[in-house]
């Protein structure tokens, strides 16, 4: 005999409805996938290589140090060499002063720091521009935070004849973007160098931005993570730089990225503190202190880059110099083989267009599933090489729109570069023969 | 002449041009300087943004003052725990990610160490989440379990987290005191117990949890299995979760054991349990922590965890997963470390006691954890005049810090609103300290006494 009190609780679903819609996580099934057939890997963004000596050693100094206390809590918004190297650095480059105490915070990767972003600042009914394609995780982190996506894409323009596509040929439609934004627009997320296209927004382009944030009054999330890995003497230029922006950004970096260094989980804020002090505020209640002895470690790197800046031993130099190499034997790979590279501006992502390899996989019409993620996964079983279908990085909606491009990670060693090419060079010899 | 009047015509066109270019630009930014920014936080963050922690740390920070207020270890982590974290930091594929779940030896390694202590198979994959500390398993289960609507009860005084966290979900926190039975003095965490039939009327169709944390911080108190039976048996009739904060799990002292809730019948289906590697190990600043529990609960936190920060750092966890191969290999032994660091701690305890005891104050000797409890009213400490709405024990720790250079943590930091008074003339002592800190606090203890005579 239940109690009716009882009984309606135990009808009611278990888990929270925040969680509703966010379930879904491509890479569980693809890095699933990645780990039983793959034989090489270029699907999940992270560098087969190491990260650089000199980082590796920060990391054996502070253990192997006197100081066994960097195994116990440091300051929860930052260990204090960390933030005060990085208001030093990103001062510089923003040409402000910065406060390590109030404009910097410390998070578990960037990952955490655009979670903290949307707990902070987006409520139930906010809305939030996303463009199109996204890293996968701001759409759940919207919704779990109860705001509602709102989705704009970047649309490809054709290239000149003969030439190959970059990733400044797709662009945001001023019209359709201005269209977006309404009362209820709380912020924009902005990801430049983008993932997975690896577009870096011009000066104009984000001037387009932000000119509609200002007009009205809307918050930016400017998730650069990709800041150091841009290529062809491009530069990466940041939002909060433009005019009427500093009050109204935060700008999010990751360690991860900027030391090849992914599985360190150090990421950071900087901003005014009027927004940081909400960030700290979801920090303190959600995991409240980072890891000290990575933070650590970071900081040290970053004192080494702070006096090498610019010159040709910077970490920052030589990286996206290695990773520009790598993504051009990519781009020749690919467009060997008949797949159609996007040649990207900056991060260590490609897209290609794999139209002509339609005959493999067939068309299944009315299929739930994206073709790209079809192919992906027969790719990998029948292939043995890792992608990533577009689709993944589209909202539900829009999965369709662009269902023929999968994105390559290049951040690999050259013998696992070498080897994606023979598995490429090895299908198309299949594919022509008779 | 013609053209130099031109010229300066020009001049003067551009120059109106800048002119009014600068003005309308200025006009914008005077315009969106003097309206009003309406950026700000989340309701679900509201109030929300005090914390006892950042507050006390701050004032703690100066290295003269004798620091046993957050509870942080002073002493070195086991040499083999730091070995082999170096270890596997010279790994070059342990540098990036790992699965976003928990490392996969990891949570081998949990599942073998909890599988003996509950008796019970548990699935490394689907039954354990790794988080960033046992803080972020707090969350995450919040997150994942808790919203608006429900109600989550919380046992008083309670680690200052849990009513933030209920709150920031939407939910309502329903208090209940750890009352001290008999005569008013208390010399043991033992004797601060709850009232049963106080307990089961907190309950009711809208509890969703209740947050058990045993061994208690602060008070020390290891529920009894008798204890534990009536919370699981509320649990069990109410059809209510139960979180349990078992992150002092080992370090329980002579006469007491360790039980975990979730073996008590009924109970493992309903309940998540937390740990902590910061506490296991001495190494809280490597912030992991874990969940256990069944799959059809634990899948809801990896749903929050995939959500907000995806994975955890992959050095550490292999570090940890190595540290707790060489103790589940010898749990048999005395020397195994989960026992070794309780005898070790015990000492101290007993040492704190001593010293506050000689000082004329009753401590409230903790069977477990690594804090201690006193009233210090009997110290007589006028601070009428100091600010009036702060609460005592507040208003005496920052005396305390100020003027005798030692630390502690006010009580009615671990309160819900209605018990603050209650607990204001009690401080919290950490004991998880060197030698030479506890000397210092020693030093300053026999001082005092000397003053108040």
């Amino acid at each position: 005999f239940l109690s009716l009190s009882l009984q309606a609780k135990m009808s009611r679903p278990l888990q929270a409805r925040r969680l509703e819609g966010t379930d879904k996580n491509i890479w569980v099934e693809f890095v699933k996938l990645a780990a039983t057939y793959s034989k090489v890997n270029l699907g999940q963004g992270f560098p087969d290589f190491p990260p650089p000596d000199f980082l590796k050693e920060s990391f054996v100094r502070a253990l192997s140090g006197e100081n066994h206390m960097l195994h116990q809590y440091t300051r929860a918004f930052g260990h204090p060499p960390l933030v005060k190297i990085l208001a030093q650095f990103f001062g510089k480059l923003l040409g402000r002063d910065l406060d390590p105490m109030t404009n910097v915070m410390v998070t578990v990767g960037a990952y955490q720091a655009l979670f903290c972003c949307f707990q902070a600042l987006v409520d139930e009914g906010d809305e939030v521009i996303i463009i199109e394609p996204f890293f996968d995780c701001y759409e759940p982190m919207v919704k779990m935070a109860g705001g509602t996506p709102v989705f704009v894409p970047l649309r490809p323009k054709a290239p000149k004849d003969g030439k190959l596509m970059s990733s400044a040929d797709w662009q945001l439609d001023p019209t359709e973007l201005a269209s977006k934004f309404s009362e209820r627009t709380k912020a924009i997320v902005l990801n430049s160098p983008n993932n997975p296209l690896g577009k870096v927004f011009s000066r104009e382009e984000l001037e387009l931005i932000a000119d509609l944030c200002v007009k009205h009054d809307v918050l930016c999330i400017s998730d650069e993570v990709y800041e150091w890995l841009v290529y062809d003497g491009k530069e990466h230029i940041r939002i909060a730089s433009l005019r009427g922006m500093w009050d109204r950004t935060i700008i999010i970096g990751s360690a991860g990225k900027t030391f090849s260094a992914t599985g360190w989980k150090v990421g950071w804020t900087v901003g005014p503190n009027r927004l940081l002090q909400h960030l700290r505020t979801m920090h303190q209640n959600s995991v409240y202190h980072c890891a000290t002895i990575a933070q650590e470690a970071v900081a040290q790197g970053f004192q080494r880059e702070l006096e090498l800046y610019g010159t040709p031993d910077s970490y920052f130099v030589q990286l996206p110099k290695e990773l520009q190499q790598k993504r051009d034997w990519l781009v020749q790979s690919l467009d060997a083989v008949g797949m159609k590279p996007i040649i990207p501006e900056g991060t260590y992502f490609l897209v290609a267009d794999i139209s002509k390899f339609k005959s493999d996989v067939p068309d299944v019409p009315d299929s739930d599933e994206p073709y790209d993620s079809r192919f992906a996964k027969w790719m990998v079983k029948n292939k043995g090489l890792a992608a990533i279908p577009l689709s993944a990085f589209y909202s539900v909606a829009h999965k369709n729109n662009y269902s023929h491009f999968i994105r390559f990670c290049f951040a690999k060693e050259e013998a696992t570069l070498k080897a994606a090419n023979d598995i490429l060079q090895k299908w198309k010899q299949e594919k022509t023969s008779p | 002449m013609l053209s130099a009047s031109r010229s300066f015509c020009c001049l003067g066109i551009r120059t109106y041009q800048l002119r009014t270019d600068l003005l309308s630009r200025s006009i914008k930014l005077s315009a969106s300087a003097t309206m009003a920014f309406r950026h700000k936080n989340t309701r679900r963050i509201e109030g929300l943004d005090s914390n006892v922690w950042v507050e006390f740390t701050k004032v703690a920070a100066d290295p003269s003052i004798v620091n046993l207020g957050q509870g942080l270890p002073d002493i070195s982590p086991p040499s083999y725990v730091k070995e082999e974290l170096a270890k596997a930091a010279a790994v070059d594929r342990l540098n990036q990610y790992t699965r976003g779940f928990g490392h996969p030896s990891l949570v081998k390694a949990l599942s073998q160490v909890y599988e003996r202590v509950c008796g019970r198979k548990i699935d490394p994959l689907t039954d354990i989440l790794v988080t960033v500390g046992a803080y972020g398993s707090l969350f995450s289960t919040i997150q994942a379990l808790i919203e608006e609507g429900d109600e989550v009860i919380i046992i008083e005084p309670f680690y200052d987290c849990y009513e933030p966290m209920v709150k920031m979900a939407g939910a309502k926190p329903v208090f209940i005191p750890l009352r001290y039975k008999n005569d008013g003095h208390s010399a043991s965490s033992a004797d601060w117990v709850l009232d049963p039939d106080e307990l089961a009327n907190k309950f009711n169709s809208k509890t969703k949890a209740i947050i058990l944390n045993t061994p208690h911080n602060p008070i020390g108190k290891v529920f009894t299995r008798e204890e534990l039976q009536v919370i699981a048996d509320l649990c069990i009739k109410h059809d209510t979760l139960c979180i349990s904060d078992e992150v002092y799990e080992w370090l329980v002292y002579k006469g007491n054991k360790h039980i975990k809730i979730a073996t008590l019948p009924g109970m493992w289906e309903r309940t998540v349990t937390i740990g902590s590697a910061g506490k296991t190990y001495s190494v809280t600043g490597w912030k992991l922590g874990w969940s256990i529990g069944p799959q059809n609960l634990i899948k809801h936190l990896q749903v929050v965890h995939q959500n907000t920060l995806y994975t955890c750092p992959t050095p550490l966890q292999e570090a940890l997963a190595q540290a707790f191969w060489i103790d589940y290999k010898r749990m048999d032994d005395p020397d195994c470390y989960f026992y070794s660091l309780s005898r070790e701690l015990e000492s101290k305890r007993d040492r704190m006691a001593q010293l506050l005891q000689e000082a004329g104050l009753k401590p409230v000797i903790p069977d477990g954890g690594y804090f201690m409890i006193v009233d210090v009213s009997t110290l007589n400490v006028d601070l009428s005049d100091v600010d009036e709405k702060q609460l005592y024990d507040y208003k005496f720790v920052k005396w305390m810090i100020r003027s005798k250079k030692l630390s502690a943590i006010p009580l009615s930091a671990f309160c819900g609103p209605e018990t603050k008074r209650q607990f204001e003339k009690y401080i919290r002592f950490c004991f998880i300290k060197k030698d030479s800190t506890l000397d210092a606090a020693e030093a300053i203890l026999k001082n005092w006494n000397k003053q108040t005579a």
